[in-house]
């Protein structure tokens, strides 16, 4: 069964995971996840009213990464961060999201057949009420909607 | 036809402030269960929890019903919908994300096919 769009499930009480195919080898997928110069590129969702400020990343098993968004009505940037556990390169990326503790642990994996590539990302929460309040609070890894409701506040003042 | 009238910001927020309230509602995803069986679990008594029901119940996260003298507990119809809601806002998010991505991705194969034309 082919995902040629993205879903997404809650595949446990306390995990989320990601789905889409792409029409390409597992090692350009990876390349443009490990580079920063090609991350940079898609990591802010149009839908996003927020300007990607920085984006450090070294994508090796002990390495750590840091975004930066802003908002042009906030001082205050909105920082994702974290550290990667493992990385086997065009295979798998498993990094934490310590910007909300208790945070959560996101498990990328690509796997390619026939010159296409599934990608799976799976985001697993230390308990079903830790991913219960983070949905409840709009503060997901790799989607926080902070900006999104600071957005919707000034299109209603 | 059921009517589930739409509860206020602030009767929700109060719900949600309460860590056994949020238990409660954690459990419930997993299961139904009674009153009794969630005062148990929660090691309280039986008037502590109907107040917590109470609670969730006014702000449409809860919904009872009674059946002989044993009143169930379910998910309400505001706690599923606002979940669902939330699911949709994140897949939406990734499938912008992979748009973009899938356009990058693409751009790679040309380079690649550029530096190393076959036939």
């Amino acid at each position: 069964m082919k995902h040629l769009v993205t879903t997404s499930e809650r595949t446990s009480p306390r995990e989320l995971t990601v789905t889409r195919d792409f029409d390409a080898p597992a090692r350009l997928i990876f390349a443009a996840w490990s580079r920063p110069e090609l991350l940079r590129r898609w990591w802010v969702p149009k839908s996003f009213p927020i300007t990607l400020l920085s984006c450090e990343a070294d994508v090796r098993t002990g390495g750590t990464y840091r975004f930066e968004f802003g908002h042009p009505a906030s001082d205050q940037p909105m920082a994702f961060f974290g550290r990667y556990l493992e990385v086997i390169p065009d295979q798998r990326i498993v990094w934490t999201n310590d910007e909300n503790p208790p945070g959560s642990v996101t498990t990328l994996t690509l796997e390619e057949a026939a010159g296409r590539t599934r990608l799976v990302l799976r985001d697993l929460y230390p308990s079903a009420e830790a991913l219960d309040e983070a949905i409840a609070s709009g503060s997901t890894a790799g989607y926080d909607e902070q900006f999104v409701q600071l957005d919707a506040l000034l299109a209603d003042g | 036809m059921v009517h589930y009238d739409s509860p206020s910001i602030d009767s929700t927020f109060a719900a949600l402030a309460d860590p056994t309230r949020r238990g409660v509602l954690e459990r419930l995803g997993r299961a139904d269960a009674s009153i009794t069986e969630l005062a148990v679990a929660f090691r309280m008594t039986l008037t502590g929890m109907k107040k917590h029901i109470g609670v969730l119940e006014g702000a449409g996260l809860v919904a009872t019903a009674k059946v002989g003298r044993v009143r169930t507990c379910t998910l309400g119809a505001a706690r599923l919908q606002d979940e669902a809601a939330w699911l949709e806002r994140y897949r939406q998010a990734w499938a912008d994300r992979f748009d973009v991505l899938d356009d990058v991705v693409e751009e790679l194969k040309q380079a690649e096919r550029n530096q190393s034309p076959q036939e």
